[in-house]
């Protein structure tokens, strides 16, 4: 008997299951928004007694329930914030840090390890302010750490690499560089300008 | 003339449709590749607010995810003022904490609960208290590392 050769499979269809397909991943789909600010929140500890801080050490941010910044007791606008919180906290009035690049003021923090940012919101700011704020000061602890990694990197052997950056490399498994170096140099910059943000519940 | 003619000449010629199913298979493996099935329905209005300072949130260490909003307007009974949503239903602030240990115990190792992050996508409209109160009970909680998820754009459009 002759050998017959298979028909062949009509695949006309095929295009439409696809679309069909095509129609409800497009639906389904969620683009992830999966980044943010992170941050640490305080534990809970019963501490009685008073850690005295100097007024001068001390930079208020304050947001009122009409969304108005109040900064050391001035009102500013949100795009000012940024600079002034770097102008603070790079100040270095006593001297001992010799890394900073502030104006030395003695009126306003001593240095970087000392400067606290105190913020304060009430229960009616919305927060969109609130999340610029926050933005704006993780801003500012950021142009000076990836400022003072920009220093400090060339020497330890991570030539143009600002601090943002050599964090994402440090996460990234596929980063070549030395690891262990780069922690140290992160560490180091992570001290120099520490983050102490501190914030107050309103109730 | 007209007898040698054909008809078939005055017609446009059919577009060849046989790469079709190639285009299209190409669109549904990329959408398949980028779909995350959405993990909770939300009752809530959810738009994020806008920040440039973001890190990533990593996969690797477990997420657990508490909404707040405005609730959607199927959901208007609920009031309009901004609520808390957790997994798929609205809870209450004194909720946080019982929802805390659960998505603990649903962790597959123990040593994994330190690096629990959580993830509080906050509707931008909504107001501090609400926040607040949150990040109070996490602290009672002790769930401590949180993310403000928030959209990438320029904090000074908010």
């Amino acid at each position: 008997m002759a050998k017959r050769s298979a028909p062949e499979v009509n695949a006309g269809s095929m295009a439409d299951i696809a679309f069909l397909l095509l129609i409800f991943f497009l639906v389904t789909t969620t683009i992830p928004k999966d980044s943010g600010i992170n941050r640490k929140l305080p534990p809970i500890e019963e501490n009685d007694e008073d850690v005295v801080i100097k007024q001068k050490n001390i930079f208020t941010v304050l947001l009122n329930n009409k969304d108005q910044l109040l900064v050391e007791d001035e009102l500013m606008e949100l795009k000012d914030l940024r600079a002034a919180a770097i102008k603070f906290l790079d100040n270095g009035g006593d001297g001992t840090c010799d890394y900073c690049n502030g104006e030395k003021d003695p009126s306003s923090s001593d240095n970087p390890d000392k400067a606290i940012i105190s913020l304060k919101n009430e229960r009616e700011t919305s927060y969109s302010a609130y999340i610029s704020v926050q933005n704006e000061l993780v801003a500012a602890y950021n142009d000076l750490r990836n400022k003072r990694a920009l220093q400090i990197g060339p020497s330890k052997g991570f030539r143009d690499m600002d601090f943002v950056m050599m964090e994402k490399n440090y996460k990234d498994v596929k980063f070549l560089g030395n690891k262990d170096k780069l922690k140290a140099v992160i560490d180091q910059i992570r001290e120099e300008y520490p983050e102490k943000l501190s914030e107050v519940y309103s109730k | 003339m007209s007898k040698f003619k054909s008809k078939k000449d005055n017609a446009l010629p059919a577009v060849n449709t046989a790469s079709l199913p190639d285009i299209v298979f190409m669109l549904l493996f990329f959408f398949m590749v980028v779909t995350v099935m959405r993990e909770d329905t939300l009752l809530i209005e959810n738009r994020l607010p806008l920040a440039d300072q973001v890190e990533k949130l990593e996969k690797k260490n477990p997420i657990s995810y508490i909404y707040a909003g405005k609730p959607t307007a199927a959901y208007k009974k609920f009031g309009t003022e901004a609520r808390l949503q957790l997994n798929d239903k609205f809870a209450e602030i004194s909720d946080i904490q019982a929802f805390i240990d659960a998505e603990r115990a649903a962790l597959r190792e123990e040593a994994l609960i330190p690096y629990m992050t959580i993830s509080l996508k906050v509707d931008k409209e909504a107001n501090m208290g609400i926040v607040s109160d949150i990040k109070q009970e996490l602290r009672e909680a002790n769930a401590l590392k949180i993310n403000y998820t928030v959209g990438t754009g320029s904090a000074l459009d908010n």
